[in-house]
């Protein structure tokens, strides 16, 4: 970066916006609860002291979807719950992502029958999703870190 | 202990001509639609049977002739003991009357049973459906109700779904 010869130890670095929106968002990127069923427990064993989420900036889950960024919809999602994802999903500000967390969420899962929703991307637009009955946390931090490289990966021409 | 259920078993029989069906050691008797509210409150106050543990039904279609079976299980606590009793209900229109003023845990009870059987309870305080979404047309646990699959979408017919599968626009 040119300027920073000239300016010594001033600490001014240059970038580009896009560099620094994109960097700024993933590193506090605040999950919304949505954990359904099963797959909860694993979101809850990531974002505990073992396999800490904080360390990617996901320090706390906000449970309002007006101060959230992230939803990551852990578990499998009925006919009767789908509308209510929704109007959640649509309650929450831009920028927003969705990961599917595990098999349910993603395609259905096991189920294959009159009650469940197969696949959660039927009712929201998902970003990533993760495979898993239920995945392991490392599973689900490999896909915020996938996010995280994706999120990376978008212009300045989508968001302006 | 089974000396205990037998005088019950034997005293409900007498007093209200009731059936036996008998499965692994479990007793259950046999009652008519009209009887149940007064057996069960006879098995709650004179033989403390004081829970409501079950009560859900089992469609037979088309084997057996009286479709429903509706299931009830009361346990007594001090005791030690389980009774169950059987309503068997025939398949068109199928009506009951409610045991809510008995036990009133029967109030969700009997709202699954409508709501997952078609099985219209009388004198129910507020009988809505429970499990599925409120408008849900039909009744999921029969037998003629269809299981809802969905074609499923393997790696060489992936395309074919994919344009037909309907995804979430934002």
């Amino acid at each position: 970066m040119g300027i920073e010869q000239k300016v010594g130890d001033m600490g001014v670095v240059t970038t580009s916006l896009e560099h620094v929106v994109n960097w700024s968002r993933t590193r506090a990127m605040w999950p919304m609860l949505f954990g359904l069923a099963c797959c909860a427990i694993e979101m809850m064993s990531a974002q505990a002291a073992n396999y800490d989420m904080s360390r990617f900036g996901m320090e706390l889950m906000r449970a309002s979807p007006r101060q959230s960024d992230l939803m990551i919809v852990a578990g499998r999602v009925s006919k009767k719950m789908a509308p209510v994802l929704r109007r959640l999903y649509d309650q929450m500000p831009a920028p927003k992502w969705v990961i599917s967390m595990g098999d349910c969420a993603s395609c259905g899962g096991i189920f294959n029958n009159y009650a469940i929703v197969p696949g959660v991307d039927e009712v929201v637009p998902v970003d990533v999703y993760i495979a898993g009955c239920p995945p392991r946390p490392e599973s689900l931090i490999h896909g915020v870190v996938t996010l995280y490289e994706k999120v990376y990966g978008e212009k300045i021409t989508d968001w302006a | 202990m089974t000396d205990k259920i037998e005088s019950i078993v034997g005293s409900i029989k007498a007093g209200f001509s009731a059936g036996e069906y008998k499965f692994r050691g479990e007793i259950s008797l046999l009652v008519k639609p009209e009887q149940i509210v007064e057996v069960c409150q006879v098995l709650k106050d004179e033989h403390n049977f004081q829970q409501l543990t079950e009560q859900t039904a089992v469609d037979y279609w088309p084997e057996q002739k009286p479709r429903f079976h509706i299931v009830y299980k009361l346990r007594s606590l001090d005791d030690n003991l389980i009774i169950g009793l059987r309503v068997p209900l025939n398949g068109n229109a199928p009506t009951l009357p409610t045991i809510e003023g008995v036990f009133k845990n029967a109030n969700w009870f009997e709202r699954e049973l409508w709501g997952m059987f078609g099985i219209h309870i009388e004198g129910h305080s507020d009988l809505r459906r429970i499990v599925t979404p409120y408008d849900w047309e039909g009744h999921p646990l029969r037998k003629d109700y269809p299981l809802g699959y969905e074609e499923v979408q393997y790696s060489f017919n992936f395309d074919e779904i994919d344009l037909r599968k309907p995804y979430a626009k934002e």
